[in-house]
């Protein structure tokens, strides 16, 4: 049951997409985050839209699946939409108490939400093509030349990757020790928040025992088979760049050096 | 207090391509005070099957009667399922978190909304009945040894005063010494206590030398059930289920196929003394 | 030629109260001395606390001696700069299968210890294919961990170790937390690796049945070395085993105990086979 949890939904495949370098995803998806938030520009976000589409269709992944990470958020989004719509000044087209809806409200709101729902597909897509793993991996390697200001990148990065090798064997855990004080009477139904955050107690205690215990066996076994750090340690799977990585980033750029042109003319009023 | 269960189903991952039966159309009764031992394979759905008596989950189809009353039904009182029936998991120390001894005892019948001084009496009981000193009682359990700390767990389930006692391999990772003074302490409970013991174990010899009735669970459904001697019996069936022997079984049997005429109706060490003394001589 | 070897090896942690004052001292090894020949199968059994795991601790150079000393292939474990190559030679499995499980994919929790090296790539490929071979595990390699049973993530573990190329392997009660049957898959994956491989094995356990095939037994207890010999000698001291809160299998019991009643059976039965045949022979 807990066992099926998959954090960051990886979506099994093998296409283009998914092949690529985690590297060239994880800048990928940020280049394109900035591009969204360049230009307030209906025909920037036509071709964003579009950029996005096309990517869409060469992971070979169902667009449900990505269209599911906007669900987990809706709340968010109404939420900021709303903001916007009345608490932007602006001229009021209509008034109800302290509420005004505004011209430039409609407008605003309409950018953040095709703004939002873009970065958060294009988000959907770097965790869905690639392992938790691989992400691990790629973000140690963009990072290191940050180990030159004693940021410990390799230490965060296996701290990541321990962590959800973990999170599934202590989900299972939280589920036997919830049954456990069940059966000695223990409710957790409440909807008292004082008596809820009580009952809490005998579950959280033991999950920390045995979340302490597990990391100090496991840090014995690591000693134990050789880990000193990061120094001097190889991969038996390394990243390295293919030709498709150099173009995706070629692509990326250009999409992104297109984007910045169209916006520029729209300011400098050419169209 | 006996246990009825009645066509009892539970399926995991129904609608998922990892569909799996957990337990398939199981009806079984547990009459008051039997020490009952249930055994088989990793997986043959032995945990799932008491979960489901002791309530913590819930079946597909089918129910569990308590004392001829549906646990599963709205109106049942779940605290009364909580006194009656007591569950110790694998492990159990790993469910201790109280800052003593004597205080996680207390958690279980305290639940029960019991009076404060017949919680605290209860606790003392059941300390006593395991077998902890006096001076461990308001000790940290987290700075006992492994054994102690296991009594402890038990405890905290005794306190309760149940009626039905299930352990799930209440001797897993304990040295000899401690897997005998647990079993004994079980032996006891339910000789002087007159509990009604289900207790898992891969241990076919500690099964054999206990327990009065075994069921045998085999891909979800009860393969077998009987005396020890008579589940025993079935030796081709239970290897196909990928379990064991008693060795002194397995023993006699192949000495009567090497053409000693033994009887190989021998569970324990003692009875197969007395056999081997009785042919040999 | 001796691998292991511990020269009067004491051990002593200190107990503290709440306030961090000094309560006592805890000798968890005492005065323990004993020789490992290359190749060997070695069984230390011994109760809970009878600081079996805490000696096999310092032959990994995980805990090094209050007093004594421990030489593993020649090096003293004391020296710092050699505890790397002490740990290469001298690999450890432990006791909980989930706990000592690294990589999220079988093969990159087995190249884990090669990477740690600085094993190059290919060769990294070439060990973990091998070490999966050797334990039976290929065509898990591209599991999740948490997808396998206890045995076979032990033997993940034990393959892990062997990826590191060890002359030794010592296993802290890595069947303590398995069934029956994964205790047999474990002990026939450490046989096969002693007999096919030549890699010493030490193994500590409290179950006597997993020492029948050990080329020599210790016997711990209260973190003195109290027995040693091999199956047969220490298997025939049946009351003796138990003060020490130990139990022989069922079999060497029921021989012992028609041996009292005076029939005329060798000591130390450790087998079915034995047994049977020492009964046809009455």
């Amino acid at each position: 049951m807990f066992k099926d949890v998959t954090l960051g939904q990886y979506y099994q495949g093998d296409s283009l997409i998914h092949r690529m370098d985690p590297r060239v995803k994880l800048v990928g998806t940020v280049v394109y985050m900035v591009s969204l938030f360049l230009f307030s520009n209906y025909y920037c976000y036509a071709l964003s839209a579009i950029f996005l589409l096309v990517v869409i269709i060469l992971t070979k992944i169902p667009i449900i699946y990505m269209l599911r990470g906007l669900k987990a958020v809706l709340f968010l989004m109404v939420f900021t939409v709303v903001c916007n719509l009345f608490f932007t000044p602006g001229e009021p087209i209509f008034k109800f108490w302290i509420l005004k809806l505004t011209m430039e409200g409609i407008q605003s709101a309409i950018y953040l939400m095709i703004r939002l729902t873009l970065l958060i597909v294009s988000a959907s897509i770097m965790t869905l093509t690639t392992t938790p793993n691989q992400l691990t991996d790629g973000i140690e390697k963009l990072f290191k030349p940050l180990a030159i200001i004693k940021l410990p990148v390799h230490e965060i990065a296996m701290m990541m990757s321990i962590a959800l090798r973990f999170i599934p064997i202590l989900m299972e855990e939280t589920d036997k020790i919830m049954k456990a004080q069940t059966a000695r009477g223990a409710r957790f139904d409440s909807k008292n928040i004082i008596v809820k955050i009580k009952c809490m107690i005998p579950i959280l205690v033991p999950l920390f025992v045995s979340a302490f215990r597990r990391a100090s066996d496991l840090a014995l076994a690591m000693e134990a088979r050789c880990y000193h750090g990061g120094d001097g340690r190889t991969k038996m799977k390394p990243l390295k760049y293919a030709g498709r990585d150099i173009a995706a980033y070629i692509i990326m750029f250009g999409y992104l050096g297109i984007i910045i042109a169209l916006g520029l003319l729209r300011v400098f009023g050419i169209y | 207090m006996p246990i009825v269960t009645d066509h009892l189903t539970l399926v995991y991952g129904e609608k998922t391509n990892l569909k799996t039966i957990a337990l398939n159309d199981v009806s079984v009764k547990i009459d008051d005070g039997q020490f009952i031992g249930l055994i088989g394979h990793t997986g043959s759905g032995k945990t799932t099957f008491l979960q489901l008596i002791s309530g913590l989950i819930k079946p597909k189809e089918g129910t569990v009667y308590l004392d001829g009353e549906d646990i599963f039904d709205r109106n049942f009182d779940t605290r009364v399922l909580r006194s009656k029936v007591g569950i110790v998991f694998q492990y159990p120390e790993h469910q201790l978190f109280e800052e003593t001894v004597f205080k996680d005892v207390c958690f279980g019948p305290s639940n029960l909304g019991l009076e404060k001084k017949e919680v605290e009496l209860r606790a003392y009981e059941a300390l006593k009945m395991v077998g902890l000193d006096d001076n461990a009682f308001y000790q940290s359990p987290f700075d006992l040894s492994g054994g102690q700390k296991r009594r402890v767990a038990i405890a905290g389930v005794l306190a309760m005063k149940p009626k039905v006692m299930i352990l799930d391999e209440p001797t897993a990772g304990l040295d000899p010494a401690g897997r005998k003074e647990i079993l004994g302490l079980i032996s006891k409970l339910q000789k002087e206590q007159n509990i009604t013991i289900i207790l898992v174990s891969h241990s076919m010899e500690d099964v054999a030398e206990y327990v009065e009735r075994i069921i045998v669970i085999n891909k979800g459904k009860i393969a077998l059930d009987g005396t020890p001697k008579e589940v025993f019996g079935h030796s081709e069936e239970l290897k196909s289920f990928g379990l064991a022997l008693p060795q002194v079984t397995d023993a006699m049997i192949r000495l009567k196929n090497q053409g000693i005429n033994v009887s190989t109706d021998v569970i324990t060490i003692n009875e197969a003394v007395q056999e081997l003394s009785r042919v040999l001589r | 030629m001796k691998f292991i070897k511990a020269k009067e090896v004491t051990y002593e942690y200190i107990r503290r109260d709440d306030d961090g004052n000094v309560e006592g001292i805890n000798r968890a090894v005492d005065n323990v001395s004993l020789d490992v020949k290359e190749g060997d199968f070695i069984t230390i059994l011994g109760s809970n606390g009878s600081g079996k795991s805490t000696f096999a601790k310092h032959l990994n150079a995980i805990l090094h001696p209050t007093e004594g000393s421990v030489w593993v292939n020649g090096m003293d474990t004391k020296e710092e700069d050699k505890t790397l190559a002490i740990r290469q030679s001298t690999g450890m499995v432990f006791q909980n299968p989930d706990n000592q499980i690294i990589g999220q994919v079988v093969e990159e929790d087995v190249a884990f210890g090669p990477e740690n090296m600085g094993v190059k790539t290919e060769e990294i490929w070439e060990r973990v294919e091998e070490a999966l071979k050797t334990v039976g595990m290929t065509e898990y390699r591209k599991y999740s961990p948490n997808k396998l049973s206890g045995g076979q993530k032990q033997r993940i573990s034990i393959a892990g170790v062997l990826a590191m190329h060890p002359k030794c392997i010592v296993l802290d009660e890595p069947t303590a937390m398995l069934d029956p049957s994964g205790r047999k898959e474990v002990i026939r994956a450490l046989r096969a690796l002693n007999e096919v491989e030549g890699i010493t094995i030490i193994l500590i356990t409290h179950y006597m049945e997993e020492a029948i095939y050990s080329d020599k037994i210790f016997v711990m207890n209260k973190g003195q070395i109290v027995m040693e010999g091999n199956p047969k000698e220490i298997f025939s001291r049946v009351e003796e085993l138990e003060e020490y809160k130990l139990e022989v299998p069922q079999i060497t019991r029921l021989a012992y105990e028609l041996k009292k009643k005076g029939f005329n059976l060798p000591d130390g039965i450790l087998t079915e086979d034995e047994l049977i045949n020492a009964i046809k022979g009455l």
